[in-house]
């Protein structure tokens, strides 16, 4: 432990499909797919937009591209500064 | 990357944690696996690092003392011989020895297709809370949730919490059978204070029995959702919807490793045993029973994988508990209306975008799959398998590796250590 009185950053900063968004520590992507609205993550087979609906890595609905690894579950990937998601949606 | 332990425990939350600390304490080696990135489970989520439960607290600070290793982000994806399991862990590959196994996979919720389930903001019941709880913003939302039991009540506390306007709750139940239910749990005090705790605070929020989802209406999103409230048809904008119906077991990786399964629970003896020798299950693999369900049978097969005797009162908390379990069941079980919500168009695979039309003619699980592509896709029939289950009573099928899409180099044996080759 440092003795240092100076907090932790208490945000992180990741990119989802290239917008900036800023988090408090402890936010799951799939969470952060929604900071500005419903979550989105993918598209279905006839195109149409589809959302986490588990949140617990039950559904695979919230998989996305996270740094360059596809089919993540979004739900089980805590956000990491500079982080790049990608969805298909 | 090769492993190996004493115990393999998989699944971190209560169960799991209560027999990985007790056998860790008595000296075994114990390896601990969990999808998530902290302990918790789904009842403790994020308890890791928020620290707001006092019990969720007290056996995380346990289980760090205890010496068992945690495997975060490990899924199991196969089983291929007695003793040995093959783990994914984000882009690496594990091989697992173990000596002996606890099963503490938890549950999951049901979910019960209904037109318009498939537009984003509809989630389960727990499903929108536990993305609540990991950082979705819903303040000034407008939720509705609709479901049954004490979950319904639960989830509504924590979307209060952070600042949701909730809207409405809809209990399935019929109300002869709910008030019935709330009115045995002055057999157990522990839920009855919960209980009260959590209907103390949701006086605000109208709520009803015999209330259920019709459909969720919207374009790109959920706008609005039609209801009926013992017998009258409603319409309510919002924001999000929960929706699903009780808990049911993740089974996979029991019927992975071979072990029986009854009634939607997996066979166990008095020591937790199943009938897979070595191989134990705890928590909500034996019946919906809730978190402390998943404490007592933790506590019990600690001690047994740890050679230490069981005391009487271990064994009497287990016996209440079930009897709490049994309560549940009842109060939860999915009324019949639920079953006919989905028109020919409603999707029921959500992965495979398989409607309800695509299955007529089906006679089981088996042709579902075959001829429909029902449960093929990336959950693997984690989703529509409960809903079938429901709807038309057929129930799982055996589980075969790959029980999660995995990469291939996943799936290869680890080539055997000097001392084990065969002479």
């Amino acid at each position: 432990m440092s003795a240092s009185k100076s907090t932790p950053p208490e945000v992180v900063t990741l990119r989802v499909n290239g917008r900036v968004v800023t988090v408090p520590v402890g936010t799951t992507v799939a969470a952060a797919l929604g900071a500005e609205g419903v979550p989105v993550s993918r598209v279905d087979l006839g195109g149409r937009p589809r959302g986490p609906v588990c949140g617990m890595g039950v559904c695979f609905e919230c998989r996305a591209t996270v740094d360059g690894v596809p089919d993540v579950l979004t739900c089980l990937a805590p956000c990491r500064e500079g982080q790049e998601v990608v969805t298909d949606a | 990357m090769r492993e190996a332990c004493d115990l393999v425990v998989i699944g971190a939350g209560p169960g799991g944690l209560a027999a990985a600390s007790i056998a860790a304490e008595a000296g075994l080696s114990v390896l601990v696996l969990d999808q998530q990135s902290q302990p918790g489970g789904q009842v403790w989520r994020g308890e890791a690092r928020k620290r707001e439960n006092r019990l969720a607290r007290r056996w995380l600070d346990r289980f760090a003392a205890s010496g068992a290793r945690f495997r975060p982000g490990a899924r199991v994806v196969a089983a291929p011989e007695p003793g040995l399991l093959l783990v994914e862990e984000g882009s690496a590959s594990v091989a697992v020895r173990y000596g002996r196994a606890v099963l503490a996979t938890g549950a999951r919720e049901r979910f019960l297709p209904f037109p318009g389930w498939t537009l984003p903001g509809v989630l389960g019941v727990s499903g929108l809370q536990v993305l609540v709880k990991d950082g979705l913003p819903v303040r000034g939302k407008r939720v509705v949730l609709a479901g049954t039991g004490p979950l319904l009540l639960a989830a509504a506390a924590t979307l209060q919490r952070h600042g949701a306007e909730v809207l409405f709750l809809a209990e399935q139940a019929p109300a002869a059978r709910h008030w019935g239910f709330a009115l045995q749990l002055w057999r157990h005090p522990g839920k009855l204070l919960q209980g009260a705790a959590l209907a103390a605070g949701l006086v605000s929020v109208p709520t009803s029995t015999d209330a259920w989802v019709l459909a969720a209406e919207g374009e790109a999103r959920v706008e609005r959702v039609r209801l009926s409230v013992r017998g009258h048809e409603e319409t309510l904008s919002c924001d999000y919807l929960g929706a699903s119906y009780g808990l049911v077991p993740n089974l996979e990786l029991a019927k992975l490793l071979g072990c029986e399964v009854a009634s939607g629970a997996v066979v166990v003896d008095e020591r937790l045993e199943t009938r897979v020798k070595g191989v134990h299950a705890v928590g909500e693999l034996l019946g919906i029973g809730g978190v402390d369900q998943a404490l007592v049978t933790g506590e019990l097969v600690g001690h047994v994988v740890a050679g230490k005797p069981v005391s009487s009162e271990l064994e009497r908390a287990w016996r209440a508990v079930r009897t709490f379990a049994e309560l549940l069941a009842r109060h939860d079980a999915p009324r019949d209306e639920l079953r006919r919500l989905a028109t020919p168009q409603t999707l029921v695979c959500r992965c495979e975008d398989v409607p309800l039309q695509a299955l007529e003619g089906c006679r089981d699980l088996r042709e579902a799959r075959l001829y429909a592509r029902l449960g093929m896709g990336a959950c693997q029939g984690r989703t529509c398998g409960a809903a079938v289950e429901t709807l038309f009573g057929w129930s799982g099928e055996d589980v075969r590796p790959p029980c999660l899409p995995a990469r291939i180099g996943s799936l290869r044996l680890p080539s055997p250590s000097p001392h084990t080759r065969a002479s």
